[in-house]
Parts: structure tokens; sequence; C-alpha cells
């Protein structure tokens, strides 16, 4: 079974890549951008009937830092 | 004395660490590999080094924080054993939870190394014992990730408590309040991008971080 994982930094937190991002968008004359926030997708193949629970583990114990990134997991 | 630079796949300021311990304690430290599960029985003192533990995949410290010597390195900071991280290992702690925060994506992008002052913010730790209060001392620097942020709650609380050790006297990376190295609430764990190894010598263009092991192992007292 598939799962994704999409990991993205907390609203608030500074995200200089993000800013980089924005910046070489700008330059390439893409104007009317008003912000980039960059973050992580990870899929995962797990077992059939893996629980919520521990999907929600695999994010909260190392996926994410919950100091400064949120997750959602998706499930098919 | 017995101290313990723990090696990751990727460290590569073990060897300037273990340098450092020796020259202050006159005896070589145990090299210990991420993959045991035990300390050397009687661990006086554990260094993190700094490096790239595993390609910094994932977050910079997140896959080493979970490696299994972590465990034996937590459950000695909780019997009040001093722990020091430096650079990754600051990365490592703070992924561990053994210190608040987090390191982020310097907010310049740039990777900085060089030398920068620093100012002892608490001098009555363990490791800082050997400042003065305020003092500015010259540590260099080399990261990518030594942004340091954490919530302004905890921000408030760690500066209450007098938990920031060392402050940048001009932020080279964005860090949150200028916070260069931060204890945790017992004070034996103590985390921090600049690396003192590297200037414990007069080769090396400075000896302000002899102090902090010289503090840190006793020498001192």
């Amino acid at each position: 079974m598939k799962v994704n994982v999409y990991v993205t930094l907390k609203p608030g937190v500074l995200d200089p890549q993000g800013k980089a991002i924005h910046h070489a968008l700008e330059g390439l004359g893409f104007g009317g951008v008003a912000d980039v926030r960059a973050g992580r997708f990870i899929e995962l193949d797990v077992a059939d009937g893996t629980s919520d629970a521990d999907l929600d583990a695999m994010c909260a114990k190392l996926l994410a830092n919950t100091v400064i990134e949120n997750y959602r997991i998706e499930r098919p | 004395m017995k101290t313990a630079v723990i090696v990751f796949p990727g460290s590569n300021c073990d060897r300037d660490m273990a340098v450092a311990l020796e020259q202050v304690t006159g005896k070589a430290p145990a090299m210990v590999w991420h993959r045991e599960s035990q300390l050397p029985d009687g661990v006086d003192f554990i260094a993190l080094p700094g490096g790239f533990s595993y390609g910094d995949y994932l977050r910079s410290g997140a896959m080493a924080a979970r490696s299994p010597i972590l465990r034996a390195v937590s459950d000695a900071a909780a019997r009040g054993v001093p722990v020091l991280g430096v650079c990754n290992g600051f990365q490592v702690l703070t992924e561990a939870q053994l210190l608040p925060g987090a390191l982020m994506r310097n907010a310049g992008l740039n990777f900085v190394c060089r030398t920068v002052p620093l100012k002892v913010e608490n001098s009555q730790s363990l490791f800082t014992a050997g400042y003065g209060a305020g003092e500015e001392i010259a540590i260099p620097v080399a990261h990518h990730d030594g942004n340091y942020f954490a919530d302004a709650a905890t921000l408030d609380r760690i500066e209450g408590e007098g938990r920031v050790a060392f402050r940048y006297a001009d932020n080279v990376n964005g860090s949150a309040r200028d916070i260069a190295g931060v204890l945790n609430d017992a004070g034996n764990v103590l985390g921090m991008m600049p690396h003192p190894e590297r200037a414990i010598d007069r080769a090396h263009g400075g000896t302000d971080g002899l102090r902090l092991f010289e503090a840190a192992l006793g020498v001192l007292a």
C-alpha cells in the first residue's frame, strides 16, 4: 500500500530555501508569486492494514521534526 | 577521567575532538561507533563531533539521533554525565530532543566557515566556568545548518533559565536571538555550532576553545 507523507514547515518558521526559490522565480520573470514555502514529499510502501497510529508514529518520531514541521498523511 | 567520542558515518571532526580531549586529559578518548548500544563503563564525558552524519539525509542529525548509541548517550545524560555536541553534534542533540529547538538552513543560504566572536552568556555552567561573564571569545564556525530556531515561548524559557551558553556577537546564520550554544535544563548537556576543538593550539590562530575543555574536564578545579 502506497502512503504519501507531506512534510511542511510550520507557519511562522522562516524558510530561507523557499525565499531563494522565490527570488529565482522572479529572476526568471515569473511575477505575481507572493510566497514560496519548500517542503518534503515522502512515499512509503507499507504493508496493507498498517494502522493510522503506526503511520502517525513514523511521522512524529522520524519523518518530521515537529519542532519546526507539520506533516500530513495521505492514504490511497 | 574517561572520555568518549561518538563516531557516525560522515563524522569528520571526531579526530579533532579526540585530540582536544587527549590534550586536556592526557588520555585518548574511546571512539564509539554509532552501532554500539553501550558506552564504555564509567565514562565521565561524552562528545558528539561535527561532520555530516548519514550525509545529512532527511535533516541534519536526524538519522544519527535515532542510532543505537544515542539511547545510551541519552541514558548517560539523564544520569548527569556531561555531553558536549559540536556543530553536527548539536544538531543530533536537538533531533534527539536532549536540547530544545532545531537547527535550520543558514538564513543567508551560505556555508559559513570562519572564526567568529562569541559572547559568553552563561559563565556558571560546567562547560563555561573557565570564561568570564560577558567575555568575548573567538571560535571558528563551519556549517550550513546553524540557524537556531525555537518558538518564542521556548526562547523566553531558556533565556530566563540561563540556558543560553553563547551568543554570536555578530549573527552569522540568522539564529534566533543570536543563540550559538544551548544548555539542557540540568546544565550537563551543551550543544553549540562553533568548534571549540578547533581553537586549542596557538597554531589554530587562537586557544579560546581550550578553556571549555579544561572547565568541563575538571582541570581547572
